[in-house]
């Protein structure tokens, strides 16, 4: 950094006066810097590092891991079991239909829904909605697990409960459904986020457009397909690609099942977990994790471009 | 307004399905409410007959248990103050200073943020503090914390402090104050409000969070309640699911707490749907 005095600032154009001297700026933004650049930035590269060598947890390449080229990502994409239970490619497949059926369809469907009844139903049905809505997401997601392992338990679980209160047969749903269990949890989990997001969006168009409509005599449906959702598209593709970022790499879903029974729940973040730290292997699972930041940079790139059109425009 | 009839059944039908699904998300919730104040309860649910207090008394009479939820407000809180410290010093001097390419730094620390996640990024995370020789200590998780809230930490503050007329340190110091007075003394308390949020947020964010203190802390003494709780109802056994449940609920207090208070003061909107 070059130490030029700096002359007169004030007298300059006011744009340029700053409050703050460039000295002090760095100082202040130092202890931020290093933390971000040590736990942030650092742990970027050096996954990447990581991911061509075959270090392990334990025994000798743990201390002299050696350089293994691009071998942990032919390990992790061979072709002749990419496919298994188990494998990269099942928890990748996996890992794409939760966050289809999840967050896309889930999440993003149930949120519109939502955000649309509670704008016409009465104060107090919105409230209680709401709250357990949003309780879903803010209580700790350890709760959260704990709380849908009794829900679901197959003997005296709340759900089976009521299932035989009805006359349906019990399930055993942990074991026989897996998949579908932490799809409809992620769901029941995140849908506030998009309900709240969408409930701000509805609520910021002006009341007059709706009241044109009524008088128009315009249905609730027509309201919400013609003025309703067009007006908030942007909104939309935001949520879209916040939930599918946080929906691929969430690690809830782990306490509920562990990844199992036998792989069926092992989604990427899960796998990376199991890979890396209960069988060692340090290399293949840093291997996981460069293409899932990979995959999240992608979705970033998307998300920045998009919110920087939007301050332009 | 005279509603028509079927208006009026339309009314109905839509407060009966909010209503239901309602009900759909309460469901899970429900045994929280009454299995802590049940005697002999089990994974069932069941109104609880007498109510009773036992559980939580036995809870704080287990040492474990203290400890965990003990080791959670010390990683919560350390983790806080250096975020929220090192976050309200960067975000200032991003919003204030004229140093060079600070837009461009904040861009890149967004991307980073959102690509470097705790799932994507624990084995380069584990091998850094195990460097540092830092595994199982506290300090390991509130350094990690710190690291991976403080982007977005900054981000909420920048825009807040942006939004604060320059005027109020221009001012001080024109009659005399140095920039550092004019921060510590003006500035620090007009942006209070965003530091309280960003602080309730990092703490929500630390106190509820599991793999990050999984991956790093090895021995009972430095869990935090999240990984206690997992392995009382995940070990091999049969848990008492009654203490369980209480336990659960002390847990989740102060996220309680700290919800309604935010939702209180500054009108609960989008506070904790970042996610770290």
């Amino acid at each position: 950094m070059t130490t030029e005095p700096i002359p007169d600032q004030p007298r300059r154009k006011v744009k340029n006066f700053s409050l703050l001297s460039n000295r002090a700026g760095a100082a202040f933004l130092t202890p931020a810097g290093l933390l971000v650049s040590v736990f942030v930035i650092v742990p970027f590269f050096w996954v990447i590092f990581v991911s061509f060598t075959n270090r392990t947890l334990l025994g000798k390449t743990a201390l002299s891991p050696e350089f293994v080229g691009l071998a942990n990502y032919f390990a992790l994409f061979d072709p002749s079991n990419f496919f298994q239970r188990g494998q990269f490619g099942f928890s990748l497949i996996l890992t794409t239909q939760f966050v289809l059926a999840s967050a896309l369809l889930g999440q993003a469907l149930l949120g519109l829904l939502l955000a649309w009844l509670i704008q016409t139903v009465p104060a107090w049905v919105k409230r209680i909605t709401e709250t357990f809505v949003i309780a879903a997401w803010i209580l700790p997601e350890v709760v959260i697990g704990f709380a849908w392992f009794a829900f679901l338990d197959r003997d005296q679980g709340t759900l089976n409960a009521l299932l035989t209160g009805v006359g349906l047969p019990k399930g055993d749903f942990l074991l026989k459904q897996p998949f579908w269990v932490i799809v409809v949890f992620n769901t029941w989990r995140g849908a506030a986020f998009s309900m709240m997001l969408f409930s701000s969006a509805f609520s910021s168009i002006p009341p007059s457009y709706f009241q044109a409509a009524d008088v128009a005599g315009a249905s609730s449906w027509q309201k919400f397909k013609d003025i309703g959702l067009p007006l908030i598209r942007g909104h939309i593709v935001t949520d879209l690609i916040l939930i599918t970022m946080w929906t691929f790499n969430t690690f809830t879903p782990f306490l509920l099942t562990n990844g199992g029974p036998s792989y069926r729940t092992e989604l990427v973040s899960i796998y990376n977990y199991r890979v890396a730290f209960h069988d060692f292997q340090f290399g293949k699972g840093a291997a996981v994790g460069v293409i899932m930041m990979l995959i999240n940079l992608a979705f970033a790139l998307i998300y920045l471009s998009i919110g920087r059109k939007k301050k332009k425009g | 307004m005279k509603l028509t009839l079927p208006a009026f059944i339309g009314r109905i039908a839509f407060s009966a399905l909010a209503a239901l699904i309602g009900a759909a998300f309460a469901l899970p919730l429900l045994w929280f409410l009454f299995a802590p104040f049940n005697a002999r309860a089990e994974l069932g649910l069941a109104i609880p007959d007498p109510w009773t207090l036992a559980n939580f008394v036995t809870v704080f009479g287990n040492n474990f248990a203290v400890q965990a939820l003990w080791n959670s407000l010390i990683q919560s809180v350390g983790g806080v103050i250096l975020v929220g410290a090192a976050a309200t010093l960067a975000a200032y001097a991003l919003s204030r200073s004229s140093l060079p390419g600070k837009g461009a730094v904040t861009y890149v620390l967004l991307l980073f943020s959102s690509v470097v996640s705790g799932s994507a990024a624990m084995v380069p995370i584990f091998l850094i503090v195990s460097a540092a020789g830092l595994i199982d200590t506290h300090l390991a998780v509130i350094l990690t914390f710190a690291g991976g809230l403080l982007p977005t930490a900054m981000f909420i503050l920048r825009d807040f402090i942006d939004s604060i007329p320059k005027s109020y340190e221009e001012s001080a110091m024109v009659a005399g104050a140095s920039p550092v007075q004019a921060f510590f003394d003006v500035a620090l308390p007009v942006i209070r409000p965003g530091i309280v949020v960003v602080v309730v947020w990092g703490f929500v964010n630390i106190w509820g969070s599991f793999l990050i203190p999984f991956i790093l802390l090895r021995s009972d003494d430095q869990m935090p309640a999240s990984v206690a709780i997992y392995s009382f109802y995940s070990e091999a056994g049969t848990p008492i699911v009654t203490l369980l449940a209480a336990y659960s609920l002390i847990y989740s207090l102060p996220v309680i707490a700290l919800y309604l208070f935010v939702s209180w003061k500054f009108g609960f909107r989008f506070f904790g749907g970042i996610k770290a």
